[in-house]
Parts: structure tokens; sequence; C-alpha cells
């Protein structure tokens, strides 16, 4: 009687056994699938528009004229973000890994923290009805002394809604991401290399200058790396906040547009060739944010190999 | 002499060291300074601050310059720019809240709460800007649709998000599938969240027939954004329960499928629990991807599978760029604000309630 229920008992056991793990595998697998369909789902919607006549595309020329300003456009709006993003948010990080004071810091990285919780809708609308207004003084200003840089040629827009305020406010929804990542890599630095440094009687800034910046090199490329990414797919900050148009080298001018924004705006009342378009412009954005997040994440794992060593 | 070796000694320690009030000194100076070279341009709060934070970074450099050397300057100017980048990351922030607030709390009544947009025209707002008359009109309908995609979307990436994490770090050997699974959702993470809705868009459209927009799309479009985020949090919360625990169990003779639900997860939970809930508000507040699955809708429907769905940022979204009233533009707007609010506190309280889980529910470690 033992014996038999130890053995049937024993093979119930073993079927669970291999549905759970034969259910794990699945889970694993399926993710697998998601981001390679995601692929072939958008490839297969936007086989049309790379069939059809170039003059049905919009624009007449071609997707590759319909989407080249927007890829353009795309990648302004990013470079300005973490131009500004990047040295803002390693300064925040180092303040809350080696400035602030120990019992506030856990506080003041909470507080950034929040920065990532607003939503992107809210932050749009912030920059649409307070931001932009504010800025287009400024770019009135910057038109008038600095107009002869290409960048800040005027006319200025009225509103303010233009790609430079796009890219701050995209400055500002990346910031918290690389502030996070490059806290976490600050925090990482040896204790005895910083020790090292402050006995030889180097001041906080030469210490960190040597020790903690090229321990977390790495680290802060890859942050930007991601805040990149982040900043080239985001959609309703630049959708509700630019007043898109054609490309245009001034960033004080209405005009610009970035193919996230693009989609946004226009795929709701899309159909038929103009549907796939959009789609195929999204299948283009993929592939780009996709890279970039491959080479951060790269960049990430052969720093593991490293810092195991250390 | 004695007397004098000591008071050459205390002088010594201090010698060339600034007093600590001296910070103090030069930024009074700066705001003083700021204040008369700002009336002369044109006063304004924004060209004060930004006058009197350049000549108090300038200011306090020189002097520690001129007192303490050209290593100690470079040191305070270096703390002084880390602690102005924190507070110029703080000025949005604030901002943001402050706007929201502000702009927010005027349009949150019963009637917002309780009421969707069904039957609110333009005509109505009209009315309201002209005659004073209550805006009318609310974000139930959005409440709703908000919950309801959630709630599916959640439902979708709970399981598959921690099945896969489970895989990840219970069965998982280090191959090149599990290295693959890892890596994949680390890029997952930075998919953008509109390709994610033209993805949920393109796969309905392919299987019953293009132009199909219910709040399940929307759910299946935000599922893509969750998973990662869950398997991510999972995956670290399951990396940190001991393995005694996972051999104690084996030891007595359990298996191991048991053994990861009765031992490994119930002491994992509370961080997993966390994590979902993280997730949960991360996608919450998404626009693009509902923008381009669900449509748009100013009724209330409760059916996620047919019909279209209106959420709470869509709602924001179409109240600001398309007015119900494109004369009297201030309703939309209140009510665009109003639902602001009402997300911002939505995701506040998610968060919060992540962070009272992960600390309540913690695994009784070694006593």
């Amino acid at each position: 009687m033992s014996t038999n229920s130890l053995t049937s008992t024993g093979r119930a056991g073993d079927s669970g056994d291999k549905i759970f793990s034969g259910a794990t595998l699945a889970a694993g697998g399926l993710i697998l699938a998601v981001l390679f369909s995601v692929a072939v789902f958008l490839l297969i919607q936007a086989l049309p528009t790379f069939s059809a006549d170039p003059a049905e595309i919009t624009g007449g020329e071609g997707f590759g004229s319909y989407i080249l300003p927007i890829v353009i456009g795309t990648v302004i709006a990013a470079t300005i973000a973490l131009l500004i993003a990047t040295p803002l948010g390693i300064g925040v990080a180092l303040f809350i890994s080696h400035y602030a004071p120990r019992r506030l810091a856990q506080v003041f990285g909470y507080v950034i923290d929040l920065l990532a919780a607003i939503p992107s809708v809210v932050y749009g609308a912030w920059g649409y009805a307070v931001l932009a207004p504010q800025l287009a003084l400024a770019y009135a200003w910057l038109a008038e002394n600095l107009g002869w840089i290409p960048i800040f040629e005027g006319p200025a827009s009225q509103t303010g809604r233009t790609m430079l305020t796009a890219g701050i406010v995209l400055a500002v929804m990346v910031l918290p991401i690389i502030t996070s990542l490059s806290r976490e890599i600050f925090l990482q630095t040896p204790n005895l290399h910083e020790e090292a440094a402050l006995a030889m009687g180097a001041t906080r800034w030469e210490m960190i200058r040597m020790a903690v910046l090229p321990f977390a090199r790495p680290g802060i490329v890859s942050a930007a790396m991601l805040g990149l990414g982040r900043a080239l797919g985001e959609t309703m900050a630049v959708a509700l906040v630019l007043s898109g148009g054609a490309l245009d080298a001034s960033l004080i001018r209405s005009g610009n547009q970035t193919i996230a924004a693009e989609i946004a705006l226009n795929f709701p009342e899309a159909f038929g060739l103009r549907l796939s378009e959009l789609i195929a412009a999204g299948l283009v954005l993929f592939v780009i944010t996709l890279a970039v997040n491959m080479i951060a994440r790269w960049i990430i794992s052969r720093h593991k190999e490293f810092s195991g060593a250390n | 002499m004695t007397n004098a070796t000591l008071s050459r000694r205390k002088s010594q320690l201090t010698k060339g060291k600034l007093p600590r009030y001296t910070v103090w000194v030069v930024l009074g100076a700066a705001v003083v300074l700021a204040a008369a070279v700002s009336a002369l341009v044109g006063f304004s709060i924004v060209s004060w601050t930004i006058f009197a934070a350049v000549f108090f970074v300038a200011g306090a450099t020189i002097v520690t310059a001129t007192v303490e050397g050209g290593r100690k300057a470079t040191d305070s100017l270096a703390t002084y720019l880390v602690y102005g980048c924190f507070l110029l990351a703080l000025l949005p922030l604030l901002s943001v809240i402050w706007t929201v607030l502000e702009r927010g709390l005027p349009g949150i009544s019963y009637d917002f709460l309780f009421t969707s947009m069904n039957g609110v025209t333009g005509a109505v707002d009209n009315d309201a800007a002209e005659n004073g008359t209550p805006v009318l009109g609310g974000a139930y309908h959005a409440v709703i649709g908000t919950l309801q995609i959630t709630l599916w979307a959640t439902l979708i990436s709970v399981p598959i998000g921690l099945l896969a994490a489970i895989y990840l770090i219970e069965y998982g050997t280090g191959g090149p599938l599990t290295r693959a699974i890892t890596f994949f959702v680390d890029v997952m993470t930075g998919i953008p969240s509109i390709v994610a809705g033209l993805f949920a868009a393109a796969l309905f459209g392919l299987l019953f027939g293009p132009g199909t927009r219910t709040g399940f799309v929307a759910a299946v479009a935000l599922s893509v954004l969750m998973i990662p985020v869950v398997v991510r949090s999972t995956e670290e919360m399951l990396k940190i329960v001991p393995n005694e625990l996972r051999e104690a169990s084996y030891a007595l003779g359990v298996r191991k499928w048991r053994t990861i639900t009765r031992v490994v997860i119930p002491t994992a939970i509370s961080g997993i629990a966390s994590g979902v809930t993280l997730a949960i508000a991360r996608v919450i507040g998404e626009t693009a991807p509902i923008l381009v699955t669900a449509g748009f809708a100013s009724a209330i429907n409760w059916n996620v599978f047919s019909g279209w769905m209106s959420t709470l940022p869509t709602f924001i979204y179409y109240q600001i760029l398309t007015p119900t009233s494109p004369t009297s533009i201030d309703a939309s707007t209140q009510r665009a604000w109003a639902a602001a609010l009402l997300l911002i506190l939505m995701v506040m309280l998610l968060n919060l309630v992540a962070r009272l889980v992960a600390r309540m529910f913690a695994p009784k470690t070694s006593r």
C-alpha cells in the first residue's frame, strides 16, 4: 500500500514538474516570439508602402523622401534632449551619490524618481501650456541677438511650440533614466579607490574625477544610450508641444516633425495606404530604437564582465 | 616661545582657509548685485535668479581661488555646479506638480468624476463660458476605460512575466536560450510605446480586418510594454531568495515545482507584488498605444472586446488638441487638467502602494 502510494504520487508529481517547467519555458519562448512578431507584423502591414507607386505616397516622391525629414527631426529632438539631460543627469546623480547628506540622499533619490512617474501626456500638456509660452520670450531674444547662427534663425515662433521646446521637454523626461542608472554605477565605485584618492590629499572633485568617473564611464555611456532610446520613441510630449511642419534648420521656428508624433497625429484618421505608410514609419522607428538599445545593452554586458574582475 | 608656537600652530590650521560664513556672504552679495543688474535690463524673477546664480558661482569661485588656491577653487566650483544641477532638475518637477494642482483642482467635482462626455457638445461649453453655467461633462468613461484596459493588460502580462522569470532563474541553465531571453527582455524595455501600439493594431488588423480598435487591442499593446518590466523585477526578487531554502525543501523530498510555488514564490512575493504594481503604474499613463489601438469614445463602454474606448491619457490629449468647443476652450482645458491631476494621483498612489507592499510583506529574514 505504502509503496504503491509512493510510486503513484511520484508519477503525479513528475507530471506536475513537467507541466510547470513546460509552462515557464513556453512563457519565455512567448516573449521571444512577441518581439519577433512585432517586427514581422509591422513588416507585413508596411509592405504595401514599399511596393506602392511613389506618387501615391504622402509628399508624392516615394517613401524615402517622406521618411527622411521625420527621421532627421526625430534625431534632432533626441539630440537636444540628450545634450541637456546627460550633463544634468550626471550632476544630479553625483549630487545624490556623493554630495547630498547621507540621510537625505535617499529622499532626494525618490524625489528625482517622481519625475519618471509623471505620465508623458502630462509633460506634453505642461510643455504646451506652461513651458512654451515662457520660452517664446527667450526665443524672441535669441532670434534678435543670435539670429546669425542657423539654428537660432528668426522669426521666432510666437507660441514657443518649437523643436527646442520639444527637446527640452524630452530632456526632462529622460533625466530620471540617466540619473538613476548613473547613480547606481556611482554607488558601485570601489570604496577603496575613493578612500585612496582622498588619502592622497585629493579634493572631493579630484577624487570624483580620478576614481568615480573613470569607473563609471561605460555605465554613463549606456545610461545615455538608454535615454536616447526613450527620447527617440517618445510620442505624446512631441505631439502636443511641437507645432510640426517641414524640415527646418532653425530650432526656434515651428516646423520639423518626429516619427512618433507623426504617427500619433495621423493614425486615428488614417486608412488604406496612409495606414500602411505610418506603420512603415513605425517600423523604421522600431529598427532605430532597437539598434540603440542593443548597443547600450551590449556596452552594459561587456562592462559587467569587467567589473566582475575588480 | 611656547606662546608663540601655540598661537602659530593655531593660526596654521585655519591659515589660508575661508571662514564658513563666506559662502553666505558671497550669496547675499550676489543676490543684491543680481537684483541691481536685473533691474537694468528689465526686472523679472527669472533674470534675477539667473544673474544671482551666475554671480554667486563666479564670485565664490574667485574668492576661493584667491584665498585657498586653484585646486580648492575647482573643487568648490564643481560642488556648486552639482548642487545647481539638482536644483535645476527640481524646477520642472515642481512646475509640473504646481501647474497640475493649480489648474486641475478647480475642475475636480462630483460631476467630473461620475459623468461621461456623452452628450456634452460645444454648445454646452459655450453656454458655460457665456452664461456661467457649470462646466458639464467628466472623465467617468475615461476612468472606466483606464481601469479596464489596465486590468486586462495586467491579467495578460503578469502570468507570462512571472513564468518567464521563473524559467530564467529556476530552470535556465545559462544556455543560449536563457541568454537570448534575458537580452531581448532588456531590449523590449526600450520599445517605443507607439511601436507597441502599432504592433497590436497590425496584429488585430490582420486577424479581424483593418481598423479593429477595442479596449482589448490596447490591453495587448500595453502588455508588450508591461511584460519586460514584470520579468525584470520578478527576476531580481527570485535571485535574492536564499538557496538554502530551496535545498531544505529538496532535502524533504519536495518536487521542484512544489518548491517553487510553495517556498520560493511566497518568500519573494512582496517584491514581486511591488514590481507588478510599479509596472501597472508605468503603463497606466501610456497614451500613444491607446491612441492607435482603442480609438476614442465620449460615452461609457464597459466591454473591452467591442467598441472604442477612452482612457484618461487619451482624454487629456483630445481635450487639449481638439477642444469640445473650438471657440471657448477653457472648459476643455479645465477638464484636461482635472484629468491630469486624477491620473497623477493614480500613478503616485500605485507607486506608494508598491513601496508599502515591499516594506510590509518583506520576508522575515534571520531573527
